[in-house]
């Protein structure tokens, strides 16, 4: 028998603390499954392709499946913990219970850099989907800087004002990007009488040989990276310790379909010294079919995937940099909830000029590479944290919402999938990886020797677990 | 002047009207509450059984 029970309706596991302004608890877990896949989907529409160029075909796909049994152990794992860690922050707050502060602060660097950095890489694609619009219809150097800076400002305004706006938003249009490609799979499909396929004549054995295979899996990650996102939700759902595990795992089942079908329908129509060079495979894909009525619906597929991405991505940052105000590892002013929208919204503001300023002055791939390297490291996280977690509260003292099969072989696969995942960015963007870590370093030695004094550290504490084994 | 010069415009002139609406209620809502209420979320505070908590 648990001695405390998440899942009880009585207690939930938290209590009133004195809170007089919190975020709202709306969403469901079809909004958590938004959340998730909604940041995901872009990844789909764009980038995974360059896999392709990286090591043919066959490699994207091994790079597919990989990259999946990869986010499948995040999911399962992300769900078991979050289920018990209710608040806003998600790994942040995970790693504050679990592990400990230095780690705690590193991870929600990692999320907030990760989630910044893709919404300014979505804004920049907003602008290259508009201006492409643009010259398709005659018109040539249009300026892409008004349409970037106004879907960072239109999405923020979103954030702003509420969270079951926002995300009721990236429920719509992550439905319509996901419908799309269902739609485009089954039109082309043989089993609709169409022959446009030509799997046949087009697929060619590994042309740089399992090297390829290797190098393909950074650009592998594309087709899930920020399903995690969904625990950034977790203060904000009805019934975290049903609704986290319930939306993310339909999310990633969501997400390896969707990938599947991307590689099928898109291998089939282009070769793939094309395909790995290709801006936006699935719209090109839906060009090759021939069919204007499909690539019409592939191009609003691609701005609301987008779109989606860069929603998601303004709600799980302002939370992680919320958390991390709140608990006094930033300044405590960013932790603050708006009284009438019940959102972050000092955080929501904050980190506006700093996507504006990557978006308008990064390059897209510099960008992107922070946000996966970012990514990637708190992936590394995860197997320590759920070790330590089984280790210090056994399934005995706390009871989840969601329990992962066969601990601790998902943390084990996980950390191994990490290490190649490293040695796959190595061989591409080498230097990034170690300026980037360098970085952490720093800053990690700024919080242990300067900010962690300002940590009311037993504030930090709040949920009422157990004690953990040993202590 | 082409529709996409216009679109331009346009789209300057929306992100400068979310801007300013987002500056103008922050520094409205900082005015009228006090930072004691703005800040006194507490990680772990479940509003929902707060309500129950009455509702009992």
């Amino acid at each position: 028998m648990a001695e405390f029970d998440i899942t009880s309706q009585g207690a939930d596991g938290m209590g009133p603390k004195g809170t007089k302004v919190g975020l709202l608890r709306v969403l469901g877990p079809a909004h958590v499954w938004a959340l998730g896949v909604g940041i995901v989907l872009v990844g789909e529409y764009m980038g995974w392709n360059f896999a392709v160029g990286k090591g043919g075909a066959f490699a994207a796909l091994i790079a597919c499946w990989f990259a999946g049994i990869l986010y499948t152990c995040v999911a399962m794992i992300d769900s078991e913990v979050t289920s018990t860690v209710a608040a806003a922050g998600g790994q942040y707050t995970q790693a504050k219970h679990i592990v400990g502060p230095l780690m705690a602060f590193n991870v929600g660097l990692y999320l907030v850099f990760a989630y910044t950095m893709l919404e300014a890489a979505n804004a920049i694609t907003v602008g290259f989907l508009i201006d492409t619009v643009a010259v398709m219809s005659g018109h040539e150097g249009l300026d892409q800087r008004p349409f970037i800076v106004l879907a960072i400002m239109f999405l923020a305004w979103l954030n702003y004002r509420g969270v079951l706006a926002t995300l009721t938003f990236s429920l719509v249009i992550t439905a319509i990007a996901f419908s799309s490609i269902l739609i485009l799979f089954v039109a082309t499909s043989p089993l609709m009488g169409s022959d446009v396929l030509q799997h046949k004549a087009l697929m060619t054995d590994l042309p740089y040989g399992w090297l390829g295979v290797l190098a393909a899996m950074h650009f592998g990650l594309w087709f899930y990276l920020g399903i995690e996102g969904t625990t950034q939700a977790a203060e904000e759902v009805r019934s975290p310790a049903r609704a986290l595990p319930f939306g993310t795992l339909a999310g990633i089942m969501t997400l390896l379909i969707a990938a599947t079908l991307t590689w099928y329908v898109c291998v089939g129509l282009m070769p793939w010294e094309y395909l790995g060079q290709s801006g936006v495979p699935l719209f090109d894909a839906a060009r090759m079919s021939g069919a204007t009525s499909l690539m019409v619906l592939m191009g609003i597929g691609t701005l609301f995937a987008t779109l989606a991405s860069a929603n998601g991505c303004i709600n799980d940052s302002s939370r992680a940099w919320f958390a991390m105000g709140r608990d006094h590892y930033l300044p405590a002013w960013f932790g603050a909830v708006h009284p009438i929208y019940r959102t972050p919204y000092r955080s929501i503001i904050f980190l506006i000029p700093i996507a504006l300023i990557f978006a308008l002055g990064a390059p897209l791939d510099q960008v992107i590479t922070f946000s996966i390297l970012s990514g990637l490291l708190g992936y590394t996280f995860m197997p320590i944290n759920i070790i330590l977690f089984r280790r210090k509260w056994p399934m005995e003292t706390i009871k989840r919402g969601y329990e992962h099969p066969f601990h601790p072989i998902p943390a084990i696969v996980l950390l191994s999938l990490c290490c190649v995942a490293y040695f796959a960015v190595f061989l591409g963007y080498g230097a990034q990886l170690v300026a980037m870590i360098s970085f952490y370093i720093i800053v990690s030695l700024w919080f242990h020797f300067w900010r962690y004094r300002f940590v009311k550290r037993a504030a930090q504490f709040t949920m009422p677990w157990p004690r953990p084994r040993g202590y | 002047m082409t529709i996409w010069t216009l679109a331009e415009y346009a789209a300057w002139g929306l992100s400068a009207v979310f801007g300013l609406i987002i500056v103008t209620d922050w520094l409205r809502t900082d005015s009228t509450y006090s930072e004691e209420v703005l800040m006194s979320s507490q990680e772990g505070e479940l509003e929902a059984m707060t309500e129950q908590h009455l509702l009992k």
